[in-house]
């Protein structure tokens, strides 16, 4: 017990050690900042990747035409752009470059080079993979009136675009180098960020040091840094207790955090804020019984959300009840509206005497299924199993089962599954990025449900063109309600992230997402 | 001898295809697409257009029987090709890993040869006294404790008592020895302990076995020295089991401190192996599968070179 108060008081030390003006001391210029990243890249390439660990990895050697201002988020601020203009029907997004701005290889940026980039992403040429293809298909022409202008014309309205010119996936590449080879940026690192790129030791380590050209003046404080892949947990935590490593950007879990904290007092410096990451539920609705929406609801009825979020934060990720939008953000559903969906119900009482009733006229009223899962500890284990229990209380029995990521990929990939616990990883609170998630599965394949739900495609649709915020909410919120009462799939609970640095590690902004803030150009250390 | 050993080396080649055809079509069986994992593994959304576009990118789209000639055309040119997830050569995955799992194998090897003969010797002389209960609790020890678990606690102590660690990246022996050293000789005594342990019971069963021998009887009857009876005859011809045992723990501990290296953060085969096969990285599994086989026959055929050099009796035609 003593213990426990103890651990609690040293955290809520250094949780409000956490929200102390750090910045307000003035920076301090050199040093190399060692971190660890917990996973590594395949390859180098920004547009061709889906996973923090090609950011964590590749964002210091690059610049974005715009990015989220962490300090502000989600306030958008330049980054290659020195300022923006957007026309005022949403169909011209005219961006002025900053001046003499130079590649690591000595040459100069253009509008060409940006012209050349988002060309790649939205046409990629044949052998060049683009996820973010569909994002930018509302792009109808590129246009560079001079050296320093670019003008994005739209074919078609899309509220969410400045979003995207923000997007820190969006690295700007040289157009000569893609004209040499158009899939040179997978293995070739020719950037314009704060820092040039050092040496990849595979398996080990990158480094990275001060790019003394860097555009913004007096940036980057580092000399330079060294990302150290650590991909097991204790090792990583071990080397930032030792003070090997000053820190790890993703985020870790509750036990994690305690056991720092424990050890370190007040030398290390939590923060920690709701993430942009959720795990759902999803009903294979190809496979019955689950193409009968009774057994949906049933099932998404019985989980107690709120109950859940105060056991599972203690011991995992998971945190904050939410509906498709996260919980806290500005088009997300307030609790007490949230409370009123299928699946969100208080009184469990009620909600669970409801769901047997719907799986006895569904004639499946012992109802037995395998739920497929991750075998991950963080958080999937425990989001299995508490499903697993939450299930057992109207009489269902779900075998738990769960697989390695390739297994569980491939087995999500062929629909092979009656329920499956997914997941959702956004880098922003971008509605047309979250409920893309939900569109019919001929749209989306992500769509675990395998669901085809024309009405569904149709409000999500009309929301994506529509300019007016609040009109835009009520469509979200419509689309939220029409999930959740076909029970397709459902969010379980959002993500809670905590990052751990050394006190001594400065400049860095905690932000609700693990994908942004990794060019480390504002970092310094207090050294 | 050397008629024997190119009898041995020509007897590798239709062991090593075996490995090659085994491993190929089982990975094809196993599920898993390094595609999937590699565009979706962190929860991207990607579709299935971008999906095909990469696997056609790598040759995954070609048939089975096309992969498979590919991939035997590639062994036999002593090509294994480029890892589907790093886009690299696998010699290159592999020989950067390959430095850091041989160093770690060999200074554990000689950390437990050297400690393992005095230890496993002792003991069976001093049979049924306290110095051979305290060995015997002592390999116990090491064949019960896990070597990562041991690993681990080698970590905490450091921390604990020096609030010290290791360096977490690895610097080649010869850029700065004592930083190599100074990362390596910690996994070394964690998987160096059990395989100590595991000679060690090997030697002074082996000796006491030996030690009953009639040439040994006749030795001492002839009044030859005790030293000289227990270092020429007896030690000598008790080392061969312990030899045997030797080449395999040798060879095991190329590809199989998994945990061990996680551990210690360290860059090895082992990780490499339990990251690709994550990853389905099938050109990968396949080049280390083949390393490691390479390796393991090599090892055997040290081994029973050595026995003839061990054992005057042995002689191979």
């Amino acid at each position: 017990m003593k213990f426990a108060l103890g651990l609690a008081g040293v955290l809520a030390f250094a949780i409000a050690g956490a929200t102390a003006p750090a910045d307000a001391q003035q920076p301090k210029r050199g040093g190399t900042l060692n971190f660890a990243i917990s996973a590594e890249t395949p390859h180098y390439d920004c547009h061709g990747s889906e996973t923090y660990a090609t950011l964590h990895f590749s964002a210091p050697f690059y610049s974005t035409l715009a990015r989220f201002n962490l300090k502000k988020f989600p306030e958008i601020e330049g980054d290659l752009a020195s300022s923006w203009t957007i026309a005022p029907d949403l169909m011209t997004y005219t961006f002025k470059l900053h001046p003499n701005v130079k590649f690591h290889d000595g040459t100069t940026l253009t509008s060409a080079d940006v012209k050349a980039t988002y060309d790649r992403m939205r046409n990629p040429p044949k052998g060049v993979v683009s996820p973010r293809k569909a994002t930018f298909a509302d792009i109808g022409t590129i246009e560079t009136p001079d050296a320093q202008t670019v003008v994005f014309k739209m074919k078609a309205v899309n509220a969410s675009m400045i979003e995207h010119f923000a997007s820190p996936w969006n690295c700007i590449y040289s157009a000569k180098d893609l004209a040499a080879d158009p899939n040179a940026p997978r293995t070739k690192i020719n950037g314009t960020g704060p820092f040039v790129f050092g040496e990849h030791v595979k398996g080990s380590h990158v480094t990275g040091k001060r790019n003394e050209n860097y555009f913004k003046q007096g940036l980057p404080y580092l000399d330079g840094f060294r990302g150290v892949f650590t991909l097991q947990a204790a090792a990583m935590l071990n080397a930032v207790q030792g003070g090997q490593l000053l820190g790890e950007f993703r985020g870790i879990s509750p036990a994690e955090r305690d056991r720092l904290v424990a050890a370190m007092g007040d030398k290390i410096r939590i923060q920690e804020d709701s993430w942009t990451l959720n795990l759902l539920v999803a009903f294979n609705t190809t496979k019955k019984p689950f193409d009968d929406v009774r057994v949906r609801r049933a099932l998404l009825m019985s989980i107690d959300r709120w109950g859940g979020s105060a056991g599972l934060s203690k011991i995992s990720l998971l945190r904050s009840v939410g509906g498709v939008i996260r919980p806290g953000s500005p088009l997300a559903t307030p609790p007490e509206e949230l409370a009123k969906l299928p699946g969100y119900s208080k009184n469990m009482a009620a909600a669970r005497a409801e769901a047997r009733k719907l799986l006895k006229e569904a004639g499946v009223p012992n109802l037995k299924f395998v739920l497929h899962n991750r075998n991950l500890a963080q958080p999937y284990t425990p989001a299995g199993i508490f499903l697993v229990d939450q299930w057992r209380r109207i009489g269902v029995t779900a075998e738990h089962k769960q697989y390695d990521t390739s297994p569980y990929l491939a087995t999500l990939n062929s629909g092979n599954y009656e329920v499956a616990i997914d997941f959702s990883n956004l880098f922003m609170d971008d509605s047309t990025l979250a409920l893309a998630k939900y569109l019919s599965h001929d749209r989306s394949p992500q769509n675990l449900s395998r669901a085809v739900d024309r009405e569904l495609d149709k409000l999500y649709d009309a929301h994506v063109r529509e300019t007016n915020v609040e009109k835009r909410k009520q469509m979200v919120r419509a689309f939220e309600r029409r999930v959740f009462e076909q029970g397709y799939q459902q969010p379980i609970l959002w993500w809670h992230r905590i990052v751990a640095t050394h006190k001594t590690l400065m400049g860095w902004d905690m932000s609700p997402s693990h994908n942004l803030g990794a060019q480390l150009d504002t970092v310094w250390l207090n050294q | 001898m050397l008629r024997y050993t190119l009898h041995r080396l020509l007897q590798m080649i239709p062991t090593l295809i075996g490995v090659a055809v085994l491993v190929f079509f089982m990975l094809r069986v196993i599920p898993g697409d390094v595609v999937e994992v590699k565009l979706r593994g962190d929860g991207g959304t990607v579709s299935q257009e971008v999906i095909e576009q990469e696997r056609k990118r790598l040759g995954l789209d070609k048939p089975l029987i096309y992969q498979f000639a590919d991939y035997m055309y590639g062994l036999a040119t002593l090509d294994l090709g480029i890892s589907m997830w790093t886009e690299r050569p696998v010699t290159e995955e592999i020989s950067l890993r390959l430095e850091i799992s041989l160093q770690v194998a060999i200074m554990a090897t000689i950390f437990a040869v050297m400690l393992a003969i005095p230890l496993g010797t002792t003991a069976a002389l001093m049979r049924g006294t306290w110095v051979d209960y305290v060995v015997r609790i002592v390999t116990i020890g090491g064949l019960s404790i896990p070597s990562f678990w041991f690993g681990m606690l080698i970590m905490m102590g450091l921390l604990y008592f020096w609030n010290w660690l290791p360096p977490i990246t690895f610097t080649p022996i010869y850029v700065d020895p004592v930083a190599n050293l100074t990362q390596l000789i910690w996994p070394a005594m964690a998987v160096g302990y059990r395989y100590c342990a595991v000679v060690a019971r090997m030697i002074r069963s082996s000796l006491l076995e030996v030690l009953n021998e009639d040439y040994i009887r006749t030795a001492r009857a002839k009044g030859v020295f005790e030293k000289v009876v227990i270092s020429r005859h007896a030690l000598r011809n008790a080392l061969l089991p312990a030899i045997t045992v030797i080449g395999m723990e040798f060879a095991f501990l190329i590809g199989g401190l998994v945990v061990t290296e996680q551990v210690f953060n360290l860059n090895g085969i082992g990780k490499l192996f339990v990251q690709s096969v994550a990853r389905s990285d099938f050109t990968l599994i396949q080049g280390m599968v083949m390393m490691l086989a390479v390796f393991y026959v090599f090892v055997n055929l040290v081994v029973d070179l050595l026995y003839a050099v061990f054992d005057p009796r042995i002689r191979y035609g």
